[in-house]
């Protein structure tokens, strides 16, 4: 019987960001985002969990290079959100509220486009040591 | 003597920057600490107070007060703020967290009771990151 294992990368970017609907008067956005919504943003330390899970290959005994795995997470995730204004600096987050909910769904759609379909992936996003969000749920 | 530390957090943006410098000679020297549009991190404040204790309470500080004045003085300017453009006493600074720390002590050092003294603040910028103020 083949076994799955999961492997896990760690890693984290720096960044600004604010809650803001512009749908929404000044009051409104205030009401729900609390803080959140101040106009000249806050930001965060991220710490990025990547878990990917399958059968490790015959031949090398990996599930997945976890060099790759660091080296694609790099490219497709810090490089472009470290030390970025997710509001202003990301094309990602132009017209999406860059909430934790939301980071993790577009950090999910950006590695699973290069992560072989035969595994599964994992996302799990500390925005602060306790508050995190996972997908899938 | 005993030591008493309380630990608050706050999450702020800010950039370092200097408004004398090129925009080329503020990267070459800050990198990407210089994006123009901030960034930002989960900070945590270790403040350490000393004394003696209390023959009556036990306490050198009742670190409930500690935490208020924490709070009121110091994290209320701080939390979910642009270091850069929202904190009285950053203004005309440099928002390294060298700079920053030496401005949080001068906030607290004044209203520590007479009993007590404030020793140190450690403040950490990431898991990676941190710099300690002594006075």
């Amino acid at each position: 019987m083949e076994r799955k294992v999961a492997v896990f990368r760690r890693e984290h970017f720096n960044a600004a960001h604010r809650l803001h609907n512009p749908a929404w008067d000044d009051a409104m956005n205030e009401r729900i985002f609390g803080k959140c919504n101040l106009p000249n943003y806050h930001g965060h330390n991220y710490e990025l969990i990547v878990r990917v899970a399958g059968v490790p290959d015959t031949q090398t005994g990996y599930v997945m290079d976890m060099k790759l795995l660091s080296d694609l997470i790099k490219r497709q995730v810090v490089d472009r959100f470290d030390h970025r204004n997710l509001n202003l600096d990301t094309v990602e987050f132009k017209d999406l509220n860059p909430t934790a909910e939301n980071i993790v769904l577009v950090i999910y759609d950006l590695l699973r486009k290069e992560i072989d379909i035969k595994f599964d992936l994992k996302v799990t996003l500390y925005e602060t040591p306790r508050n995190f969000v996972e997908y899938p749920a | 003597m005993v030591f008493l530390t309380r630990v608050e957090h706050f999450n702020a943006a800010h950039k370092l920057s200097n408004p004398n410098w090129s925009k080329e000679k503020n990267e070459e020297v800050f990198g990407r600490c210089a994006n123009e549009n901030w960034h930002g991190h989960n900070f945590e404040l270790f403040v350490t107070v000393k004394g003696e204790p209390d023959p009556e309470t036990g306490f050198i500080v009742d670190a409930k007060w500690l935490s208020k004045v924490i709070k009121d003085q110091v994290i209320e300017k701080l939390d979910h703020r642009n270091l850069n453009l929202d904190v009285d006493f950053m203004k005309g600074k440099m928002c390294s967290i060298e700079n920053l720390v030496t401005g949080i002590w001068n906030e607290l050092r004044p209203l520590m009771p007479p009993a007590i003294k404030l020793h140190c603040i450690k403040l950490v910028e990431t898991p990676r990151i941190f710099v300690e103020y002594y006075g």
